[in-house]
C-alpha cells in the first residue's frame, strides 16, 4: 500500500527526514512513535501530499506521489492536529461540503450516518464553534473517513479526548481495519498504540530506528523498545 | 475543476450569509465613502459630475480589498486550507472558487452602492448604461482576479492586511487607470465612446493575460 525509498525532506538547511525506507502492506494498522521533532508529522504530511519531499520515492497503492497527486488524494483520509472544520458550519454542513468535494454520492445521508456513528446526532445542526475539543475531534474523524478512504493518516488522534471519545475513535479505526483500510497513526500514546496497532515504527532523528510487529497487545514491549531506541535505556 | 470551484464559492458565500461579516463591512464602507463625498461636493454644481467616476472606483477598490483580505485568512482558522489542499482538487479550483465568491460579493456591493451614489449626487444618465455595466464588470473582474491571487500570496505573511494593498495597487494600476478613464467618458462625454472602447480593450487584454497567469501560478503560491 505504501512504499517509501530513501525519502528525504529538508527545510531551511535542516534535514527533517533522512532517507526513510519503509513498506506498509494493505490492511495494516501501524503506529509511528518517536520523540518530538523526530519527523513523524512531516512524514505524514508528505504522505498526505501537503509537503513535497526533497528527494526519494513515495508510492501509494502503486501510484507515484509526484505524478499522481489527485488519484492519491482520493485514497487518503487525513486527520491532523487541527480539525480542518469550518467553525460556523454545523457538523452536517461541514461533512456534506467535504463529502461533495470528494465527489461522494448521497453526501447528506452519509454525513448524517457518520454523525450518528460518532455519537453526536443531537448536535447535527449546531455550529461547530460551540463544541468541546472532544466533540470537534469526533466530527474531524467523521470528516477524514467520509469518502471511505483505503488509507487513513492520523496525527496524534487521541490527544485531548476523554475515554468515551477514545473508545469511539478506536472503534472507528478498528471497523475501518475490518473493511481493509490501512492506518498510519502518529502517536505518543503507547497504550492506544498497543491496543489497536499491529505494527510499531519508531522514528528518531528523521530515520527509522525500529520496526516491529505486535502479536498481542504488549504495552510493555512497546515501552521497552521505545526506551531502548529513544532514551538509550536497556 | 468547475464543480469543485463552484462548491468552494458556494461554501464561501454561504459562510458570508451566516456570519455577515465581510459583505456588511464592504457595504458600510461604500455607504460611508458616498456620504463623505456627498458632503464635500455640491450635487447642484456641474463639476461634481467629474468626481463620480473616481468615487465609483474608490468604492470598488477599497471595499474589494476588505473582502480580498478575508478571503484566504478565513481559511487559516482550524487550518481549513489544509482541508482543501488534501481534497482531490487542483489548486486552480481553489483559486477559481475564491475568485467567484469575491467577484460575486463585489458585484453585490456595486449593485447596492452605485444607485445610492447616483441618487445622492442627483446624477442622471443619458444613455451608455450598458457600457457602464461592461466597464464595471471587466474592471472588477481584473481587480478581483489579481487580488485573489495576491491575497493567497499574502495570507502566509504576518502583516498580510498591509502587504495585500502594497502588492495589489502597482499590479492593477493599468486596470484602474483604464476603468476610471472609461467610466469618466461614459458618464460625462458619451460622444467620445471610441476612446472608452480603447480603454475597455486594454482592460480586457489585461484581464485575460493576468487571469491565465494567476491560474497557472496559483499552484506554486498555495504549496506549503
Amino acid at each position: 500500500m505504501i512504499e517509501l525509498k530513501k525519502l528525504v525532506k529538508q527545510a531551511d538547511n535542516k534535514l527533517i527526514l533522512r532517507g526513510i525506507d519503509l513498506k506498509i502492506d494493505k490492511g495494516e494498522t501501524v503506529a509511528i512513535l518517536g520523540p518530538n521533532g523526530a519527523g513523524k508529522s512531516t512524514l505524514l504530511k508528505v504522505l498526505a501530499t501537503l509537503i513535497k519531499p526533497t528527494s526519494g520515492l513515495v508510492k501509494i497503492n502503486g501510484l507515484e506521489l509526484r505524478k499522481n497527486q489527485l488519484e492519491i488524494k482520493k485514497l487518503q483520509g487525513y486527520l491532523p492536529h487541527s480539525s480542518l472544520l469550518y467553525e460556523h458550519y454545523s457538523p452536517l454542513e461541514n461533512l456534506v461540503f467535504f463529502g461533495n468535494l470528494y465527489g461522494i454520492k448521497n453526501a447528506q445521508e452519509k454525513a448524517i450516518e457518520l454523525v450518528k456513528e460518532v455519537g453526536l446526532s443531537f448536535f447535527l445542526n449546531e455550529p461547530v464553534k460551540n463544541f468541546s475539543r472532544g466533540m470537534i475531534q469526533r466530527i474531524a474523524i467523521a470528516r477524514a473517513i467520509i469518502h471511505e478512504p483505503p488509507l487513513l493518516l492520523l496525527d496524534e488522534p487521541h490527544t485531548g479526548l476523554d475515554q468515551g471519545a477514545i473508545s469511539i475513535l478506536n472503534n472507528v479505526i478498528l471497523s475501518m481495519k475490518d473493511k481493509g483500510t490501512t492506518t498510519l497513526m502518529v502517536t505518543h500514546d503507547f497504550k492506544q498504540a498497543a491496543e489497536i496497532c499491529d505494527r510499531i515504527i519508531i522514528i528518531k532523528n528523521g530515520k527509522v530506528a525500529d520496526d516491529f510487529r505486535l502479536e498481542e497487545k504488549e504495552l510493555d514491549t512497546v515501552s521497552e523498545k521505545y526506551q531502548l531506541q529513544v532514551e538509550g535505556v536497556s | 475543476m468547475i464543480r469543485s470551484a463552484l462548491l468552494i464559492a458556494k461554501k464561501d458565500l454561504y459562510s458570508e450569509l451566516k456570519t455577515k461579516q465581510v459583505l456588511a463591512t464592504m457595504i458600510i464602507f461604500a455607504g460611508l465613502v458616498i456620504l463623505v463625498f456627498s458632503f464635500a461636493f455640491d450635487p447642484a454644481n456641474n463639476t461634481t459630475k467629474a468626481v463620480i467616476p473616481g468615487v465609483i472606483w474608490v468604492i470598488i477598490v477599497f471595499s474589494g480589498i476588505l473582502g480580498l483580505n478575508r478571503s484566504f485568512i478565513s481559511e487559516q482558522r482550524n487550518d481549513t486550507m489544509q482541508g482543501l489542499m488534501i481534497a482531490p482538487l487542483d489548486a486552480s479550483s481553489i483559486f477559481l472558487g475564491k475568485f467567484l465568491a469575491n467577484f460575486s460579493m463585489i458585484l453585490v456591493v456595486e449593485l447596492v452602492s452605485l444607485p445610492f451614489l447616483f441618487l445622492l449626487f442627483d446624477f442622471k444618465m443619458y444613455g451608455g448604461f450598458g457600457y457602464l455595466i461592461l466597464v464595471l464588470v471587466i474592471g472588477s473582474f481584473g481587480f478581483i482576479s489579481i487580488g485573489t491571487f495576491l491575497a493567497a500570496l499574502a495570507a502566509n505573511s504576518k502583516s498580510s492586511e498591509m502587504l495585500l494593498p502594497l502588492l495589489l495597487f502597482p499590479v492593477t494600476s493599468p486596470i484602474l487607470i483604464g476603468a476610471v478613464q472609461a467610466t469618466k467618458i461614459i458618464l460625462t462625454n458619451i460622444e467620445k465612446l471610441s476612446s472608452a472602447m480603447a480603454w475597455i480593450q486594454l482592460i480586457s487584454a489585461y484581464d485575460v493575460i493576468f487571469f491565465v497567469l494567476c491560474f497557472i501560478l496559483i499552484d506554486y503560491v498555495l504549496e506549503v
